[in-house]
C-alpha cells in the first residue's frame, strides 16, 4: 500500500475576479521509504502542492489518500490531528519558538498529542541526540547556529514518529557545509525507513534524493518525462 | 493548563513595560473600588457603633404621646398610666433575645441640682439594680448602689465622668455633697461606660444629644424618686439583648406588651415605643452607601476601559505572534488549544492586575484613613469578588483576540515572518 496517493488534484485561487488554477491534475504516488525531491521555480505551485500534501490546505478537486485514509471532508481540527500524528515539517526558516529551549521546542508536537511531561522530555532529548545535538538540549535558538537550528527543527519533526517528513527548502537559509549535514541526516533517516518529500530549487540538493519531480506551471512531471519533453 | 499559566507568566515577564501599562486600567479600577468599599464599610461600622453603642445592644422603651417621647421634665405625670411592676419586668425578660431588663426614671433636664453654688445642666436618672449592668457602666472610683441603699432610702448619688470633670473640676467627687430638690445627697461613686466612643454628628439633634451627654449624667436609687419628685411616675425601660439584630424585634415586642398592660386610658394618645437605634443607623448607612455606590459605578468605567486596553494589547500580541500560532497549528495544535492559550494569557494578565489593584487599594485605604481620620475596614469578600471579577474581565475581553488567533489560517500565518 502506498503511503500517499494524489489523484487529479487541482487547486484554484481567487485572484481578482478570475480564479487562477495553481495546480493542474496532479497525480502522485509515494511508497513507504521513498525519498523524493520536487523542484520548480518560484510561482510554479510547489509550495501549494507541499501545503496540500502537508494537510495545511485542501484541494479544490481531486482526492488525497494518506495511509489508506481519504482526507476529504475532514474538519480543521481533524486535519490538525493528522498533521500531528503522521507528518513532520521542516521549514526553510526553522520556525523555532525563540523563548523556548531546544528540548521544549522539540517536545511541542508531543504536547499537542497529550503525551505526559516526563515522556515528552525523554523523547525530545532522544530526538535531539539523533540529530547530534545531545549536548545542547538546553540552548535557546539564538544561541545556536543556523545549521543547528535546522537540526533542532528536524528533531521536532521526527519526535512524534511520523511516517512522512515534509521539508520545504530545508537548506535554503544555510551555507553549503551546514546544508550538507542536513542532507546527511535526511539520508540516514531515509535509510531507517522514513518517507521524505523535499522541495528545493537547488539541483545539488535535489540530487541527494532518490527520485526527482519537476513542477512547472502547476503540472508535475518526473525528471525523465521532463527530459523527454526537452 | 498549568503549562499555559506558566507560559502566560513568561509572556508577561517578557514584556514587562507593556504588561504593566496594560494592567494599569485594571489596577486603577480595582484599587479604587477596594478603597471605596473599605471606606464605606468603615463609615458604616462607625455609624452603627456610635448610634448603637459598641456591643451594648440596648433598646430603650419609653412612654410616647402622639409619637414623641413623653418627657416629664416639662410635662406633668400622665394620668392613667400605671407604674411597671416587678412582675411585668420579669415578663419583659422572657421576650426572645432579651438578656436583662432595667426600669428607670429620668429627667432629661434638671434645674434643681447644685454642687456648692454651681447649677448642673445634665440628665438625672433614678435607677434600679440592673441599670449599670444593662448599659455597661463600670464603677471607676468609690462604689455603686447596694441593696441597703435602696431599702433604707439612703440619699446617695452616682456621677459619671462627664460630671466629675465639668461640675467638680478635677476634685474627687466621692464623699462630696450634691443638692437635689433641696435635699443633700452624698456622692458615693463615679461611673463610666466601659467603651469610650467618639460620636459622629450628623444633625442638630445629634449635636444636642452629644452636648447633653457631655454635660454628664447623675444617678440616684429609684426608690428615692417618689421622695424627690413627689409622685409614683411610670418608668422607662432599658433592655439589653443578645445581639444587634435582635434589637428591633425585641424592642417592638416589649413596647407592645407595655402599651397593653400599663396604659389604662386608651383615649389619651399614649403608648410605649422602642427607640430603634439600629433602624436609625441603617438609614444613615443607606445614605452613605447611596453616594458611594455612584462612586463604584464610576470606578467600574475604569475597569471597562482597562478591559478594552487588554483586548487591544491581546490583538497586537496575536498579530505579533502570527508565525508562532501558524507553527503551532502546523504541528498539530487544535483550535481549542490556541484559544485556551490566549484566554489564559489575558486572564492571568488581568488577575495579576486585580491582585496588584487589591494591594494598592488596601494601602490607599489605610493612607486615606490616616490622613482624613476616617475609619476604614477592609472587606475580605470584596477582595475576593475583585480578584474573580478581574479574571472575568480577562476572559471576556480576551475572547475576541483568542478566537482570532484560533481561527488563523496556518498557511497565511507561516508565510509571515
Amino acid at each position: 500500500m502506498p503511503i500517499l496517493e494524489l489523484k487529479d488534484i487541482c487547486k484554484d485561487y481567487q485572484q481578482g475576479r478570475e480564479p487562477v488554477r495553481v495546480l493542474k491534475n496532479i497525480n502522485l504516488t509515494v511508497e513507504k521509504g521513498d525519498y523524493l525531491a520536487i523542484m520548480g521555480p518560484s510561482g510554479s505551485g510547489k509550495t501549494t502542492l507541499m501545503n496540500i500534501i502537508g494537510c495545511l490546505d485542501v484541494p479544490t478537486s481531486g482526492s488525497y489518500i494518506l495511509e489508506g485514509r481519504d482526507l476529504k471532508d475532514l474538519s480543521d481540527d481533524d486535519l490538525a490531528e493528522v498533521r500531528n500524528k503522521h507528518i513532520g515539517f521542516v521549514f526553510q526558516s526553522f520556525h523555532l519558538l525563540p523563548k523556548m529551549e531546544a528540548v521544549d521546542n522539540v517536545a511541542l508536537p508531543l504536547l499537542y498529542a497529550d503525551v505526559p511531561l516526563k515522556e515528552r522530555r525523554a523523547r525530545a532529548e532522544e530526538a535531539l541526540k539523533a540529530v547530534g545535538l545531545g549536548e545542547r538540549i538546553h540552548f535557546l535558538p539564538n544561541q545556536l547556529s543556523g545549521g543547528q537550528c535546522q537540526r533542532v527543527a528536524i528533531a521536532r519533526a521526527i519526535v512524534g514518529n511520523p511516517q512522512l517528513l515534509l521539508a520545504d527548502e530545508p537548506t535554503g537559509a544555510l551555507d553549503t557545509k551546514a546544508g550538507q549535514q542536513i542532507m546527511e541526516i535526511f539520508r540516514r533517516l531515509s535509510g531507517e525507513g522514513m518517507t521524505i518529500i523535499m522541495i528545493t530549487h537547488e539541483p545539488s540538493i535535489a540530487a541527494c534524493a532518490d527520485k526527482t519531480y519537476r513542477i512547472l506551471d502547476g503540472e508535475l512531471r518526473t525528471q525523465e518525462e521532463q527530459d523527454e519533453k526537452a | 493548563m498549568r503549562e499555559n499559566i506558566g507560559l502566560a507568566f513568561q509572556g508577561i515577564w517578557g514584556h514587562k513595560m507593556r504588561s504593566v501599562l496594560t494592567m494599569l486600567g485594571i489596577i486603577i479600577g480595582i484599587a479604587s473600588i477596594i478603597t471605596i468599599v473599605s471606606t464605606i464599610q468603615g463609615t458604616n461600622e462607625q455609624i452603627k457603633e456610635n448610634l448603637i453603642g459598641a456591643g451594648n445592644n440596648v433598646v430603650t422603651v419609653q412612654l410616647n404621646k402622639e409619637g414623641r417621647v413623653y418627657d416629664m421634665s416639662w410635662n406633668p405625670v400622665p394620668e392613667g398610666v400605671r407604674c411597671i411592676t416587678e412582675e411585668t419586668r420579669q415578663d419583659l425578660e422572657k421576650i426572645g433575645g432579651v438578656e436583662q431588663v432595667s426600669l428607670y426614671h429620668t429627667r432629661s433636664y434638671v434645674d434643681q441640682l447644685f454642687y456648692q453654688n454651681t447649677q448642673f445642666n445634665g440628665t438625672l436618672y433614678g435607677i434600679d439594680e440592673n441599670f449599670l449592668g444593662v448599659y455597661g457602666y463600670q464603677v471607676k472610683s468609690g462604689r455603686g448602689f447596694t441593696e441597703s441603699d435602696y431599702v433604707n432610702h439612703r440619699k446617695v448619688i452616682l456621677v459619671d465622668t462627664g460630671v466629675a470633670t465639668n461640675l467638680f473640676g478635677g476634685v474627687d467627687p466621692v464623699g462630696k455633697t450634691l443638692e437635689l430638690q433641696g435635699d443633700a445627697y452624698i456622692v458615693v461613686g463615679v461611673v463610666a461606660q466601659s467603651k469610650e466612643f467618639a460620636p459622629v454628628i450628623n444633625s442638630m439633634k445629634d449635636y444636642q444629644l452629644y452636648v447633653n451627654q457631655s454635660a454628664g449624667n447623675v444617678y440616684i436609687p429609684d426608690s428615692l424618686w417618689p421622695t424627690a419628685y413627689r409622685f409614683d411616675e411610670p418608668q422607662s425601660v432599658a433592655i439589653k439583648v443578645e445581639n444587634t439584630d435582635a434589637m428591633t424585634t425585641a424592642g417592638k415586642e416589649a413596647a407592645d406588651l407595655l402599651t397593653e398592660k400599663q396604659i389604662l386610658d386608651t383615649t389619651a394618645k399614649l403608648d410605649y415605643r422602642s427607640e430603634d437605634m439600629l433602624e436609625q443607623a441603617q438609614q444613615l448607612q443607606k445614605m452613605s452607601q447611596a453616594t458611594n455606590n455612584q462612586l463604584i459605578w464610576i470606578a467600574s468605567i475604569s475597569l471597562l476601559v482597562g478591559g478594552i486596553g487588554v483586548m487591544n494589547i491581546m490583538l497586537v500580541s496575536v498579530t505579533e505572534r502570527t508565525s508562532e500560532i501558524g507553527l503551532k497549528k502546523a504541528i498539530g495544535a487544535k483550535k481549542k488549544r490556541i484559544l485556551l492559550q490566549f484566554l489564559t494569557e489575558s486572564a492571568v494578565l488581568t488577575s495579576l492586575g486585580g491582585v496588584i489593584g487589591v494591594v494598592s487599594g488596601v494601602i490607599l485605604a489605610q493612607v486615606i484613613s490616616k490622613i482624613m481620620q476616617i475609619p476604614v475596614s477592609i472587606s475580605v469578600p470584596a477582595i475576593g469578588v475583585a480578584v474573580v471579577f478581574s479574571t472575568l474581565i480577562g476572559v471576556v475581553f480576551g475572547m475576541l483576540p483568542a478566537i482570532q488567533a484560533a481561527n488563523l489560517n496556518p498557511i497565511e500565518a507561516l508565510r509571515r515572518e
